[in-house]
């Protein structure tokens, strides 16, 4: 029996959401809205953080080493610095690296590559590029610079200058600026999500305050509350699916628009190649909100009117 | 089979609906319960159906007061009962067959009862051709046909008739009587509430007359009288 009625109750939910056409294509419309709120929430989040991450990553210490410093002194001030919980990455590039870099990088500037030949020994200096975990960790990084310095000053200055005083205010601002714009991204996330919801909520609400009398004449014959509700439950469900199907689709030529501008603004990935390799995570991200929104609301919704 | 033991419903805004209600209805009668908008004929229908409880008083159906019914008992007691109102209540999104095979789906029968049963029955009210038709395709008479069809396919032990030819027009009252007539001689309990002093007449069955609240009158074969 109870396969009976679950079949039943599913072909009875289809058949109105088809009936019904006007009050089902106004459900999905307005779900389709809340989902495209959703699914953008969630696409400006992933550029923000890859943005983030990119500024992130471009923002290191680096620290000159003096010409006289040994290598071995070197090595240990690097071993150091990784033994650090907030250090990252440190990489070493020595004197000669530095000048086969500097080579390549002016290898088209006659001038400088003629000034260089007439100074006989290599001018350039070997340094330690560290990258902290997060950017806010820069000063003590810095400082335990300084106190290095200061203990091993007996074996001969190894550090000659690090760029972090410079940089200090820039890597400041951007520590505050990467940590209020994910509060802000957060905070409006959570205030449009809730709003599309409760629209939604509302639309879904409407469609069966439409039905109630139709609620009403079912109780009068016998049914159920589980054979009256079930229906308007899986037209709920119904909403969601062609929704999210709809939204998916509307998103991929959106997607591909943006796909260039997303590269051309540095958000460091590509809109269009992130949907499509994740098209199935979106759509199960999406298909889930979807469902429990169609499926919770009809079922709060539907409460008030089965009391006859 | 239905007794009210002195009954009485007053509102929340002290309007008294029903007032000291006492009577009792046997198997197999024909009871029409007539009266002036507001004597507390629907009140009284209310009751039988459990959407109203009464203020003091009891009603019983058989020997279980109806107000000791709880919402899964409630559903199966109403499946006992067939109900035709003036506004015909039909599901507008589905068709004859579909409203009559909703009432037996809800009641638990099978798919092969449904598919035999419910063309018998709109054959019974002569709407075998009109199987297929949604209800804002069907005039007041057939609509109120389709719903003693849903009313009778459960075979249930009453069927209520709330005002059910209100409605329609006199050959199509006349139509709906007749039919009413045929399925308590068939041995089901009716109880009709009306307006119309021709049906009334016509029957000559018994008559609970109400005013204000209270029966006024209750006459084995009787007539309408106001």
């Amino acid at each position: 029996m109870f396969f009976t009625k679950l079949k039943r109750v599913i072909k009875s939910g289809f058949i109105s959401f088809w009936r019904n056409g006007s009050v089902s294509l106004a459900a999905v419309l307005v779900m389709i809205v809340t989902l495209s709120v959703i699914l953008s929430l969630v696409l400006v989040g992933i550029l923000l953080n890859s943005t983030l991450t990119g500024i992130k990553d471009r923002v290191d210490i680096n620290v000159y080493i003096t010409k006289t410093a040994e290598e071995p002194q070197i090595l240990a001030l690097k071993t150091a610095l990784e033994k650090l919980p907030q250090v990252l990455t440190v990489s070493y590039q020595s004197r000669d690296e530095a000048l086969v870099e500097f080579k390549a990088r002016h290898q088209n500037d006659e001038l400088i590559l003629q000034a260089l030949d007439e100074v006989s020994d290599n001018p350039l200096r070997a340094s330690l590029t560290i990258k902290a975990v997060d950017p806010s960790q820069y000063e003590t990084i810095a400082n335990f610079l300084v106190s290095y310095a200061d203990q091993t000053q007996d074996q001969g200055k190894i550090i000659d200058k690090a760029n972090y005083p410079n940089n200090k205010d820039a890597i400041d601002a951007l520590s505050r600026i990467i940590a209020s714009t994910k509060k802000l991204g957060l905070s409006l996330a959570i205030i449009f999500g809730f709003i599309a919801t409760l629209i939604t909520f509302n639309t879904i609400r409407l469609a069966i305050y439409v039905s109630r009398d139709e609620i009403a004449v079912m109780r009068l014959v016998g049914a159920s509350r589980a054979f009256i509700r079930g229906p308007f439950i899986i037209a709920g469900l119904m909403y969601g699916i062609v929704a999210t199907v709809s939204t998916m689709l509307i998103y991929w030529p959106i997607a591909k628009w943006m796909g260039p501008i997303t590269v051309d603004i540095g958000t460091g990935i590509n809109l269009y190649d992130y949907y499509t390799s994740h098209v199935f995570y979106l759509f199960g991200v999406i298909i889930l909100i979807s469902l429990v929104l169609g499926a919770v609301s009809s079922f709060l919704a539907i409460k008030r009117y089965l009391k006859v | 089979m239905i007794r009210f033991e002195n009954v009485s419903k007053i509102y929340a805004d002290n309007s008294i609906a029903l007032d000291g209600v006492s009577f009792n209805i046997q198997p197999k009668e024909f009871v029409s319960v007539v009266g002036q908008s507001g004597a507390g004929k629907t009140t009284l229908i209310k009751m039988i159906l459990g959407e109203e409880k009464p203020s003091t008083g009891t009603v019983f159906f058989g020997d279980t007061d109806v107000r000791t019914f709880r919402r899964g008992n409630l559903n199966e007691y109403r499946r006992k009962i067939g109900t035709v109102f003036q506004d015909f209540r039909l599901l507008p999104h589905k068709t004859a067959y579909e409203n009559i095979a909703f009432a037996m789906e809800a009641a638990g029968r099978s798919d092969e009862e449904i598919a035999e049963d419910v063309p018998h029955v709109l054959e019974l009210v002569d709407l075998g051709k009109k199987i297929w038709n949604f209800p804002h395709q069907l005039s007041g008479g057939e609509k109120q046909r389709v719903a003693i069809a849903r009313a009778i396919v459960n075979q249930p032990d009453l069927i209520i008739a709330d005002e059910p030819t209100g409605n329609l027009d006199p050959v199509n009252t006349y139509e709906i009587v007749q039919i009413l007539k045929k399925i308590n001689d068939l041995g089901t309990t009716i109880v009709l509430t009306t307006h119309n002093k021709g049906v009334i007449d016509s029957l000559g069955k018994r008559v609970i007359t109400m005013e204000y609240g209270r029966i006024i009158r209750d006459d084995n074969k009787g007539t309408y009288i106001l």
